[in-house]
């Protein structure tokens, strides 16, 4: 799997996300400078980090948004390139058009630092399939923004269409407003496009990819793009 | 030429900095006020001098920056 990671000024998840990458699909992804208008040959898979773009100026990700890459991307995303935008990143899919709807303010007006439990809601897509549906699994979120809100048509099209890959929920699955951690419409902690091949999501599951970090949850997410990969290959 | 833009949250969209507002101002004891939403003030210096041209330009900036117009409405004010 050869992937790219993109980076802009404030950003500081890319370099747990490139260990995550290299230790899972064993290559070392390339790094790629907002300000590049191309991504390198033969991408297959885009990852925008998390972090605090342009010190999350105006909205969040919404000037990281409009760099020359994401143009790039965009054009990558239309002809149907795998995405994987993860917390800042998410804001950034969503401000860019590429994803629907938008990342608002916590309902608790915190910024949320701790594991969550996410409930896998169906394992047949590219960035679920190392996992089973309803499968629960543990990982970080990091987030002042992560209440995810779309307008009424937008959550049912989303849920009409199982868009919805990943929910927060109870260690046991259960999904109630008590572990919606963030007020996210519909406990929406990860989506998808309409084609099916740019996931946002807020949690962060390079983080659980190696023991030393006492829990590897994360690292299905990527061997499941790697065998989807291997597998289109 | 100058102008002001500003930017709102729709109606409906829960705005929790203006709810967190809205109590410290009630918690500071002033008195009356029965609701706060927040929003975001942009003063522009536009360059050159034809008022539809400009007019045109900040609409543009509002619709692909200043705004998210998912959540938010914005208004353009020419001012001289």
């Amino acid at each position: 799997m050869k992937s790219a990671v993109l980076v802009f000024p404030g950003i500081n998840r890319e370099r747990d996300m490139a260990r995550a990458l290299k230790l899972i699909s064993g290559k070392e992804p390339a790094m790629v400078w907002h300000a590049e208008t191309s991504l390198p040959e033969g991408t297959d898979l885009v990852v925008v980090p998390g972090g605090f773009s342009y010190g999350d100026y105006l909205r969040c990700g919404a000037i990281a948004a409009r760099a020359p890459i994401m143009d790039a991307v965009r054009d990558y995303a239309g002809k149907g390139g795998l995405v994987l935008g993860v917390c800042n990143g998410f804001q950034i899919l969503c401000e860019s058009g590429l994803l629907p709807g938008v990342l608002m303010r916590n309902a608790g007006l915190k910024f949320i630092c701790h594991d969550v439990h996410l409930r896998v809601e169906r394992s047949d897509t590219p960035f679920t399939r190392g996992y089973n549906a309803g499968q629960v699994i543990r990982v970080p979120v990091a987030h002042g923004e992560g209440n995810y809100e779309a307008d009424e048509e937008t959550i049912k099209r989303l849920e009409g269409e199982g868009r919805v890959l990943y929910r927060y929920c109870s260690p046991e699955g259960a999904v109630d407003e008590r572990h919606n951690i963030n007020g996210a419409a519909q406990s929406i902690a990860g989506i998808v496009n309409d084609g099916g091949n740019v996931l946002g999501m807020m949690p962060h599951p390079e983080n659980h990819v190696e023991d030393i970090m006492g829990c590897t949850d994360g690292r299905g997410l990527f061997a499941g793009l790697v065998q989807h990969l291997e597998k289109a290959a | 030429m100058k102008a002001r833009v500003t930017v709102t949250l729709k109606s409906g969209i829960l705005d929790p900095q203006g709810k967190a507002i809205e109590g410290a101002l009630k918690s500071l004891g002033v008195d009356g006020v029965a609701s706060v939403r927040q929003g975001k003030v942009f003063d522009i210096e536009l360059a050159g001098s034809d008022r539809a041209k400009a007019e045109a330009a900040l609409k543009e900036a509002a619709d692909r920056l200043l705004a998210n117009t998912v959540i938010e409405n914005y208004a353009v004010e020419m001012k001289g």
